[in-house]
């Protein structure tokens, strides 16, 4: 499917869910006008990972060899740094352009395709940026939030982002090979979630609502992300409100 | 003549040694340290504290909220922290219920650290980085990141200039992969409070600490 029907494809569905949110009540956070319907799809998805995912990332974290582990971390870490590049080139960036760029080349050549991440071991930064995050940089402002079926938390910006990373994604148009094409993106996603695996549990017990847990984290984290300057790495934090103190 | 050539030199030092005394006290009262180096001693500690210890290690959220407690709480304004996350409800608090808050939040910021601080294996090191001077001398951000796992865990802290505490900062907000935590809570809270009014919220978070605590 080309980028222009898949975004229609995604705008459509959001016109669909923009329908079914028009008949519910007043949401709670200003960015986020589909609340019940993001709800829902947070549940489902909820429910997609306590049964699928996670349970096969967690018997991936425990079986798996270490080593095994980290060359496959940082292999998709490498193909990820090779569109971070470029991202941070489009977004004018020069330090963070040249330092990706010196890691992709790094790895690729010392670390043997990326299996090795040499470059962190001499203290090369990597500055991940995707193409949402690139369009944020230049001012498209992320529109309400959303939760893609599958996919997790999102805005409308983003989303369109996605696809576009998705178009430009190095293992699915590199690789000719079906089986290996989608052996390698599933062990990606797996090598992804048992990342979180830990943490996830950690979340759950200090959120009290989760759904407002993970929302507003995505949208606090894309914030900061679009709007870093180049060589900037401060998250400041939004430390506006907090004028409501105790005086004692 | 002869007591009084040795008195002079004892008299002397002594004086030598109040004068030596009376700086370095007034040195003592106004170093202060700065708040990088402040909070790379502590986490230092802590870190080493949850490395020596085998059932911290093995991520024993009790023994490690147990820890932050002694350690980690003196130099932490809760005050200011619960104030912020709770937002225009909290003036309208009666004291007995701010100090409700106070003491249920703090046992759930508690446990969000101690839930990246479990995350600690042997060869783990936190790394704070180099401070940025920010635009208010009284207020700074420490940015540090905890290295050795998979990926590290940044993990930022907001700090305050405080007569209070005897290292002269205190920790007044979070940040724990990105996300600030008294930003965060303050949606989370302003939901209950909305819901169920403040006594409600109180209910809602002593409610999660015990089956928390239960773990």
């Amino acid at each position: 499917m080309s980028l222009s029907r898949r975004l229609m494809c995604v705008l459509a569905m959001l016109a669909l869910l923009a329908q079914a949110a028009c008949a519910t009540n007043k949401p709670t956070n200003p960015q986020d006008p589909f609340e019940t319907t993001n709800r829902r799809i947070s549940d489902f998805n909820d429910k997609v990972d306590e049964n699928v995912l996670r349970p096969v990332a967690v018997g991936y974290k425990n079986n798996v060899p270490e080593f095994v582990q980290k060359g496959v971390n940082n292999f998709f870490g490498n193909l990820r740094d090779i569109w971070s590049t470029l991202n941070n080139g489009l977004q004018a960036k020069p330090m963070e352009t040249a330092e990706t760029g010196l890691r992709v080349a790094v790895n690729s050549v010392f670390g043997i395709y990326g299996l090795f991440d040499v470059a962190t071991m001499v203290g090369i930064q990597r500055h991940t940026a995707d193409f949402g995050q690139t369009l944020g940089y230049w001012g498209v402002s992320p529109g309400p939030y959303v939760v893609l079926p599958l996919l997790g938390p999102s805005t409308v910006r983003d989303t369109a982002g996605f696809a576009v990373d998705n178009r430009y994604d190095l293992w699915r148009t590199e690789v000719d090979s079906v089986g290996l094409r989608y052996g390698g993106s599933a062990l990606r996603l797996v090598d992804k979630r048992a990342g979180f695996v830990g943490m996830d549990k950690s979340m759950n017990e200090v959120a009290l609502d989760k759904y407002a847990f993970m929302r507003d984290a995505y949208l606090q984290r894309r914030k900061a992300a679009t709007q870093r300057k180049s060589g900037n790495q401060d998250s400041d934090g939004d430390d506006g409100d907090d004028g409501i103190r105790n005086d004692q | 003549m002869n007591t009084l050539t040795f008195a002079a030199p004892r008299l002397f030092k002594q004086w030598l040694a109040i004068l030596a005394l009376t700086l370095g006290l007034s040195g003592l009262a106004t170093a202060q340290q700065a708040p990088d180096e402040f909070m790379q001693q502590l986490t230092n500690e802590l870190l080493d504290m949850v490395r020596k210890d085998p059932a911290l290690k093995a991520g024993d959220l009790q023994k490690i909220g147990a820890v932050l407690d002694t350690k980690l709480k003196p130099y932490i304004n809760f005050q200011r922290m619960t104030a912020a996350a709770v937002g225009p409800a909290w003036r309208q608090a009666t004291p007995e219920q701010q100090k409700r808050l106070q003491e249920e939040f703090k046992l759930l910021l508690m446990r969000s650290y101690s839930g990246a601080l479990s995350q600690v294996k042997d060869n783990s090191s936190i790394v704070v980085k180099p401070l940025r001077q920010g635009t208010n001398d009284n207020e700074m951000v420490v940015r540090s990141e905890i290295r050795g796992g998979a990926e590290p865990i940044p993990i930022d802290y907001r700090l305050e200039k405080t007569a209070d505490s005897d290292s002269g900062w205190r920790i007044y907000n979070f940040n724990i992969l990105g996300i600030w935590l008294v930003d965060n809570y303050r949606t989370q809270f302003s939901q209950e409070i909305n819901a169920k009014g403040i006594d409600g919220l109180i209910a809602t978070l002593s409610e999660r600490n015990k089956t928390n605590n239960r773990k």
